[in-house]
């Protein structure tokens, strides 16, 4: 280690005794925390019904359909809760390590969680009146009401929103410090936001240009090719909006929590910045079962799939890389001896673990469904929903349980009790074990050709159908035990907000951050130049989805005119 | 930016299976011709009953043991359904939608395929043990989807 790099060490840990989350940020970051944890609460009970009333337990009372609860199961799990908690650990750790918000960014900020809020809150009368059984990714031609997609377009515009507040609060702080590096919470938060305004273009245009006007009977028919396109231009970098905050805590968070500090810096950046370059142009791997996108085009992005795991084997060594120097630093001896001096006891640390662990399965089955030919077995079935129950589901969800353990605390002056960590750590256990059971069985059913997406049926008891009742894994009661175990650690989850928000004794609680790795001050300069990664990003885009699409316009079927009726 | 020894192999390890992947998926498709269904003919929606082959949908024995189905996707049927075919047939399907997404899956084949409105979907089949096959609707097409279904018996 070098000299410089000593005094940098000190330098860094005397700034960061004094920095703390501002209590406005806090108040602004805290919000967006209980609308995360409602939205949680109540998604989990939809999937609960999902699963009993696909598995024959149940029957829904006739003033609601199994596709209005699984369009509510999807938008407040998918889309409303990991927004709100990303944009609420974004707020509060910008406040963190880049200071206190200017009091005209936290105004910004506001506003742009008072459109969001209003969008959410519109999409979600829509979805309980029944006027949106669309599911959350659009099948137009079937038409949702024009005021769900208002709702959608305040969503989308109040990220964007309190995007700007965040991005100009890293921008000035490099103003400020020419020439340095800027610390690793607002690069991965600017690759993050970056990637999500890019992405969620691609979904405005298709609801304000396409749907909009379509749904208020301006134009009487839709491309739904091009709506398709665009929602999966838009529908798979959403996968990784919800990821990389996750590897935030991974790289951030989890070092500090073992007692130690993350290895390299630089790595980390290069891997947020590849998921921002290579993210984006792969969304045809959501569609290489349809027609009118040519089989080049559908390789194209599926290489770019492939690439894109990349940046996330080089995390997963990162990660490991770091847990090992941490417990052999703390003695831990031989060739795994090092693993027994993790603080296995911290539900801090021992939720996002399990959700590392389990993304190794998760994405070896990605890789499985961005395959052509093995995509063929398994598309649109269970599988697929077994799959995104594992990365998104369990993954990023055990992560960001992990991370509400100390946020919610820090944010609300409480304390991380004992009694508060002993929950999380049985929650973590009934999580996993109840998507073992339910994830488990959407895997195996999948193959069997159970469809996803699909009410309770038996196909007029075919054979066929009936053996994914009657297996003695492969089953969907398997599915719906595993789904009444999760909703159990749902609401432990839920308990644990409310106790961390409200009820634990006042105190301090640590907001757990490494401190920036000894190799900050060699940090290659073209990692942070953000206009060359925009530039590359783009240009990809470019490559990847120009002349598709241009031939989807100018080849164009006529268009299609709306299906409303099919949907209540 | 310095990179250990262990982390130079894990990336090359790293490259390298998703380079052998590319490689496999880009062969098979290329070479092998088992890419997936992606057919560029396009169709009017609103015209599919009077549009040919669909103005008659149907079986059609077109050599040994080859069939052409023509087959139209509504709400919430397949036409034509229940289709009987002998051991041993190549089927090849060729498809469209005359109202909303629909998908075509055979449960226990590799058959699957997405079957949009204004675009015509091909995809071939071989039938090589007998019995009776389910044939469902795996796209999310409205409020009757579970009951979107029919059989291929194969004799």
């Amino acid at each position: 280690m070098t000299q410089s790099n000593l005094a940098y060490k000190e330098t860094l840990n005397e700034v960061e005794e004094e920095m703390e989350v501002h209590p406005k940020d806090k108040k602004l970051a805290m919000a967006h925390v209980y609308v995360a944890y409602v939205a949680f609460i109540i998604g989990v009970f939809g999937g609960l019904l999902q699963g009993l009333v696909r598995g024959g337990m149940i029957e829904l009372p006739g003033w609601i359909t199994y596709y209005q609860i699984l369009t509510v199961h999807g938008v407040l799990l998918a889309l409303v809760f990991t927004t709100y908690i990303i944009f609420g650990f974004f707020f509060a750790g910008m406040s963190k390590t880049h200071g206190a918000f200017p009091s005209g960014l936290r105004k910004l900020g506001w506003v742009g969680f008072t459109i969001l809020s209003a969008g959410t809150a519109l999409a979600a009368v829509m979805i309980l009146a029944n006027e949106a059984s669309v599911l959350y990714t659009f099948y137009a031609p079937l038409q949702a009401h024009w005021l769900y997609y208002i709702g959608l377009t305040l969503f989308v515009v109040g990220t964007w929103v309190m995007g700007s507040a965040l991005l100009a609060h890293f921008f000035n702080w490099k103003k400020a410090h020419p020439g340095q590096p800027t610390p690793l919470f607002g690069y991965m938060t600017t690759a993050t936001l970056l990637l999500w305004i890019v992405a969620s273009i691609g979904v405005a245009v298709t609801v304000l240009v396409q749907m909009l006007p379509w749904a208020l009977g301006l134009t009487d028919e839709i491309n739904v090719l091009l709506s398709r396109t665009l929602f999966w231009y838009f529908g798979h970098p959403l996968v990784y909006f919800w990821l990389m905050p996750a590897y935030m805590v991974w790289y951030l968070v989890i070092p500090k929590i073992i007692g130690g500090r993350l290895f390299s810096g630089s790595l980390a950046r290069l891997a947020f910045a590849l998921f921002l370059l290579f993210s984006i142009p792969v969304g045809f791997h959501h569609q290489l079962m349809e027609s009118g996108i040519s089989e080049f085009w559908k390789f194209l992005q599926t290489v770019l799939t492939f690439v894109v795991v990349v940046p996330s084997l080089l995390t997963a060594f990162s990660i490991f890389a770091t847990f090992e120097q941490t417990g052999r630093a703390k003695g831990g001896k031989g060739l795994l001896g090092w693993l027994k001096k993790l603080p296995w006891g911290d539900a801090r640390f021992f939720a996002p673990f399990m959700g590392m662990i389990i993304f190794i399965p998760a994405g070896a089955g990605g890789l499985i469904n961005a395959s052509f030919q093995l995509n063929a077995v398994i598309h649109n079935t269970l599988w697929v929903v077994g799959h995104f129950h594992l990365t998104v589901g369990t993954t990023v969800l055990l992560t960001f349980f992990g991370m509400s353990y100390w946020l919610i605390p820090v944010l609300t002056g409480r304390r991380f009790t004992k009694h508060a960590n002993r929950c999380g750590i049985v929650q973590t256990w009934l999580w996993a074990i109840g998507m073992f059971f339910m994830s488990g069985a959407m895997h195996l059913l999948g193959l069997f050709g159970a469809p996803r997406r699909t009410a309770y049926g038996t196909y007029g008891d075919h054979p066929q159908a009936m053996q994914w009742f009657e297996g003695i894994f492969t089953s969907h009661v398997t599915v719906a035990i595993g789904g009444v175990i999760l909703t159990a650690a749902g609401v432990l989850m839920f308990y644990n907000f409310i106790y961390l928000s409200f009820l634990a004794p006042k105190g301090k609680t640590e907001f757990p951050m490494t401190p920036d790795p000894i190799d900050t001050p060699n940090t290659p300069k073209f990692l942070e130049n953000w206009k060359l990664w925009i530039g590359i990003a783009i240009v990809l885009i470019i490559f990847a989805y120009t002349i598709p699409i241009y031939q989807m316009i100018v080849d164009a079927p006529p268009g299609s005119p709306p299906f409303n009726f099919l949907i209540k | 930016m310095k990179m250990h020894l262990d982390e130079k192999i894990w990336l090359i390890l790293s490259f390298g299976m998703i380079m052998l992947f590319t490689i496999f998926t880009g062969y098979q498709t290329f070479v092998l011709g088992l890419g997936p269904p992606s057919n560029m003919e396009t169709i009017d929606p609103q015209k599919v009953e009077e549009t040919a082959p669909f103005d008659a949908p149907g079986v059609y024995e077109i050599g040994e043991n080859e069939y052409e189905v023509v087959m139209i996707l509504e709400i919430f049927r397949f036409n034509p359904g229940d289709i009987e075919i002998p051991a041993g047939s190549t089927v090849h399907f060729t498809m469209t939608s005359k109202d909303v997404i629909h998908g075509i899956q055979i449960a226990g084949t590799n058959m699957n395929a997405m079957v949009t409105p204004g675009h015509i979907q091909t995809i071939t089949q071989t039938f090589h043990e007998p019995g009776e096959y389910l044939v469902l609707c795996n796209e999310y097409c409205g409020i009757g989807h579970q009951h979107m279904a029919t059989t291929i018996t194969v004799y």
